[in-house]
């Protein structure tokens, strides 16, 4: 008989996800990726779905603390594991609520990086933004950490700290693709987040001419 | 209460002050903190979930769908197909006239005209269950010879229209290429190229008491609605369209399989059933920019006049749609030359049907046009500059009516002044840093401004705010900020007061987001409905609990608008880095200076525009989707196969204006989604021939194309100059 109710399938299990300090109880099909657990049955929908193969970095959430793609991992292998999503990286309740056409989502604390985003304006349709956002806040701890990139000049151990330059943020956001082409006002929102060196002043205003 | 108002008056009392500043968008907290729900994530209760199930093979027939071992697995409640799916019509007539994309006609016979043709639908309870569904369907194919090999020199090529005639011509071309001192006789050629926006195409549809409700990812609610009527033959009004946020769409989010699969779905079923294309998926069915093959000769008099402008450029279509890439459409706005022509051909193969791709026609075909300006300016050892300011027309080439404002040569002027073009050495191949070559070049922009009727309401509270309701798209343009600061001047009060709602089919008919005149066209029918409520409310009235509210309909006051050459142009700048050793192009910085009209609110404007150059930057060193003419499926139809320029490919790019208001439209706008991208790939092109003296004729300009370059071209810059006119790449 066909069942709609994946418990009944002997290719399910039950699992407690810990996601935005909260435990979720829930029983999953072993095939669903941990980005459909939280889209589909926890109504977490921050994270997106742009390719379901890792290569645009849409689904970035925070697992453990570091950047990971929900993606490319089944959901019964994040239990146990800290699960940060958009919608807990703010204050509490920053990314509840907020029906459809309202101005504000919600009324919490924006994270930093959040609002930097906000201000720069780095995004166009948002759809990239959740990832974004999400792989900014845990780039900047990684950088602060001393993890070098594919462009830090001095990758000795013990090398001083390096500036979290443009170069710097550019290369380690590489992951997230953003096809509306907003790159330039992201970089400027995720270094003045990071109060790097080279901080730029605010959100341009006017035309020049 | 209906009122038409033909014109817009100038403002009697205080003076607009919304407009022109920059404001962060209205559903900017929506989208930063995940709370902003784009079509896949509004759950429904007891929502199925349908997946697509795509033709293995490029031409033939269905012979047999094997559905009942898939009826039988775990959460299938249906399998849809052309021996059981719904009826649908696709001989309707679309946008401006146009058929359908062909793919609405999906499930309706045993035809596969492509590779990647829905040939079934998968409904099951869950996600996974659908898509195992999908993946164990079994269909059976009797394959036929296909032809998938687009080339430029096919016989079998065709003039076709499309919303431009495929020929323009003036003058006698031979003639003047005889008397011509400096000749450029070049074919270039562009990729095929796919839009893909971040967000997948996804609709889920529902019948609600007697309607048809669609939730949908679309470039405009209310035209998707109409489509949907007239394919399933229903009355208009009874569907509804909702697009509330969409995740870019860039001309490819139209009325396509997804709705059509999602519709017979819940009609069968009797419950919402949503069907989302997966990112491989959207490489056959999302439609894509055709590639080009063009010839470009151009013709002058020593000092760099123009005498022959021709352009000819083919493209591909495929076998059960007509669409033409009309790229050498640019020259027509661009320059006059006493011959003049420019047309547009086309190759009918069994391949997906292409469509506009942001920026059609003027993107690959400025960047054949351009490129062959930049080969000209250094044959008549002019300035590139200086060359297209020497053929500024005074008028339309070839309608020879008047601009409705062109201030090209502002753009290149302050363009040169702030990009430091002054002090460039023009010989190719003698800038060093360390091992790159360094190059810098220029490339002109056009991109037509229009506007299309469109309804609107403007709705006045008694607590002193308003709501504009139109059904306008926000694919990323920052729209319904844009629409608000217009509301809000035209209503003169602060744009906090002023909520707008976009994307509901149920406000009446409206242009969609697409041929940059999203803005414009939506600002005509919001400005008069706002104008009109102010003066309402300034004789006193009182306002009811279900508030004052004013609609109108822009159908008349465009009518009355002069013909004109109303376009946008612009100046784009390049410097480039050329590592010769692995062929690698980087792009240093861009700045493009454009005169698009007035500009609504510079910080989403600026934005869009440097997202435009961006999309230049992709098109000129990255896009290529590579098709397999042996299956007629494309290699590597995924974002990692096909690279979209990424965070690490974009370092500096500066996007600015001059003032340049569009005459005869109510606050100016010409429009910005577009032009970003019109000469951004043939100013990279123009710039790695001045680092190294190469000059690529086909894009994108791969590290592979850089290296047989050097191969042939090189070493030191003397060399290559003695041979006269280096740096013929063996591409082209």
């Amino acid at each position: 008989m066909i069942t709609s109710d994946p418990t009944a399938s002997q290719t399910a299990g039950a699992i407690i996800l810990h996601v935005n300090g909260e435990k979720h109880a829930l029983t999953v099909d072993h095939r669903t990726t941990l980005l459909d657990a939280l889209r589909e049955r926890l109504d977490l929908t921050g994270t997106k779905k742009g390719c379901d193969h890792g290569q645009c970095g849409a689904c970035t959430l925070l697992v453990d603390g570091r950047r990971s793609l929900a993606c490319l991992q089944l959901a019964v292998a994040a239990e146990g594991r800290e699960i940060t999503t958009i919608e807990g990286v703010g204050g509490s309740g920053a990314g509840q609520g907020a029906g459809p056409g309202s101005e504000s989502g919600g009324q919490g604390e924006l994270h930093p990086v959040q609002q930097a985003f906000l201000e720069f304006d780095g995004f166009q349709c948002g759809y990239c933004t959740p990832g974004q956002i999400c792989s900014a806040i845990a780039m900047i701890e990684e950088h602060a950490a001393g993890w070098p990139s594919a462009v830090t000049d001095d990758v000795h151990p013990e090398a001083a700290p390096q500036p979290l330059t443009p170069e710097e943020i550019r290369e380690r956001m590489s992951g997230n693709l953003c096809r509306c082409g907003a790159y330039m006002s992201i970089v400027q929102a995720v270094g003045y987040a990071a109060g790097a060196r080279h901080t730029h002043s605010g959100p341009d205003e006017g035309s020049a001419a | 209460m209906t009122s038409t108002v033909p014109a817009v008056t100038a403002p009697v009392t205080a003076p607009p002050t919304a407009l022109g500043t920059a404001r962060t968008r209205v559903e900017g907290r929506e989208k930063i903190t995940g709370a902003a729900r784009y079509t896949g994530d509004i759950p429904l209760t007891s929502l199925a979930h349908g997946s697509l199930v795509l033709s293995t093979i490029a031409r033939g027939r269905i012979r047999a769908v094997d559905d009942a071992a898939v009826r039988a697995m775990p959460g299938v409640v249906a399998v849809l197909h052309h021996l059981n799916a719904p009826r649908v019509r696709g001989d309707y007539p679309s946008i401006m006239g146009m058929a359908p994309d062909p793919t609405v006609r999906a499930f309706q016979d045993d035809r596969v005209p492509h590779w990647g043709w829905p040939v079934a639908l998968v409904v099951a309870e869950t996600p996974e269950q659908a898509r195992a569904g999908a993946d164990a369907l079994v269909v059976a194919y009797e394959a036929e010879p296909h032809d998938t090999d687009f080339s430029g020199e096919r016989t079998d090529a065709f003039a076709l229209d499309g919303v431009v005639p495929a020929t323009l011509a003036k003058g006698d071309e031979e003639a003047e290429l005889a008397a011509s001192a400096v000749v450029v006789d070049a074919s270039y050629t562009t990729p095929e190229e796919h839009h893909n926006p971040m967000e997948p195409h996804a609709a889920t549809a529902y019948w609600q008491d007697g309607r048809l409700e669609v939730l949908d990812s679309n470039q405009g609610a209310s035209w998707t609605a109409e489509d949907l009527a007239k394919a399933f033959e229903l009355e208009p009004g009874t569907v509804r369209v909702r697009s509330e946020h969409v995740g870019g769409g860039f001309g490819s989010k139209s009325v396509r399989v997804h709705q059509i699969a999602a519709v017979m779905a819940a009609t069968e079923l009797q419950r919402p059933v949503r069907v989302a294309m997966t990112r491989r998926q959207m490489f056959s069915l999302a439609g894509y920019r055709s590639p080009t093959d063009q010839r470009v000769r151009l013709g002058a008099d020593p000092d760099g006049r123009l005498r022959v402008l021709s352009h000819g450029s083919v493209s591909q279509t495929s076998s059960v749609y007509a669409f033409v890439e009309p790229a050498a459409a640019a020259g027509r706005v661009l320059y006059d030359a006493a011959a003049h022509r420019t047309s547009a051909q086309v190759v009918s193969l069994d391949v997906p049907t292409p469509t506009s791709m942001r920026a059609p026609g003027m993107a690959p075909g400025s960047f054949a046009l351009e490129s062959a300006l930049d080969e000209l300016a250094e044959r008549c050892g002019l300035d590139p500059i200086e060359l297209r300011l020497r053929n500024e027309p005074s008028a339309g080439p070839l309608s020879g009516l008047p601009f409705a404002g062109r201030n090209l040569r502002a753009c290149f002027e302050e363009g040169a002044r702030r990009f430091g073009w002054a002090d460039r050495d023009p010989r190719p191949r003698v800038r060093r840093d360390g091992r790159w070559l360094l190059g810098t070049g220029t490339a002109a922009a056009t991109f037509h401004a229009f506007a299309v009727p469109s309804t609107a309401a403007v709705t006045a509270w008694a607590d002193g705010t308003f709501t504009v309701r139109i059904a306008a798209a926000d694919i990323g343009t920052g729209a319904r900020t844009a629409l608000q600061i217009v509301a809000a001047d035209a209503l003169r009060v602060a744009p906090e007061r002023v909520q707008v709602r976009i994307g509901d089919s149920e406000f009446g008919p409206a242009w969609l987001a697409g041929g940059s005149a999203g803005t414009s066209s939506w600002a005509w029918a919001i400005t008069p409905a706002a104008g009109e409520l102010r003066e309402r409310l300034a004789l006193g009235v009182d306002i009811p609990a279900d508030g004052l509210t004013v609609r109108s309909d822009s159908t008349t006051a465009l009518a009355g608008q002069e013909p004109a050459e109303r376009h946008s142009y612009g100046a784009q700048f390049a410097e480039v880095a050329v590592d010769p050793g692995t062929g690698e192009v980087r792009v240093r910085r861009m700045l493009g200076m454009f005169a698009a009209g007035r500009i609504v609110n510079p910080l989403t404007a600026r934005n869009q525009l440097v997202g435009g150059m961006v999309w230049g930057i992709s098109m000129a060193l990255h896009e290529e989707a590579v098709r397999d003419v042996r299956s007629g499926s494309l290699v590597g139809a995924d974002l990692a196969g096909y690279h979209v320029a990424s965070h690490a490919d974009v370092a500096h790019i500066e996007a600015d204006w001059v003032d340049d208001p569009m005459p005869g439209d109510p606050i100016g706008i010409k429009g910005v989604g577009e032009i970003g991208v019109v000469g951004a790939a043939a100013a990279i092109a123009n710039a790695v021939r001045h680092a190294t003296g190469v000059r690529h004729r086909r894009l994108p300009i791969r590290p592979d194309r850089v290296l047989c370059g050097e191969s042939v071209d090189g070493g030191p810059a003397g060399e290559s100059l003695e041979r006269g006119l280096p740096g013929e790449s063996p591409d082209a």
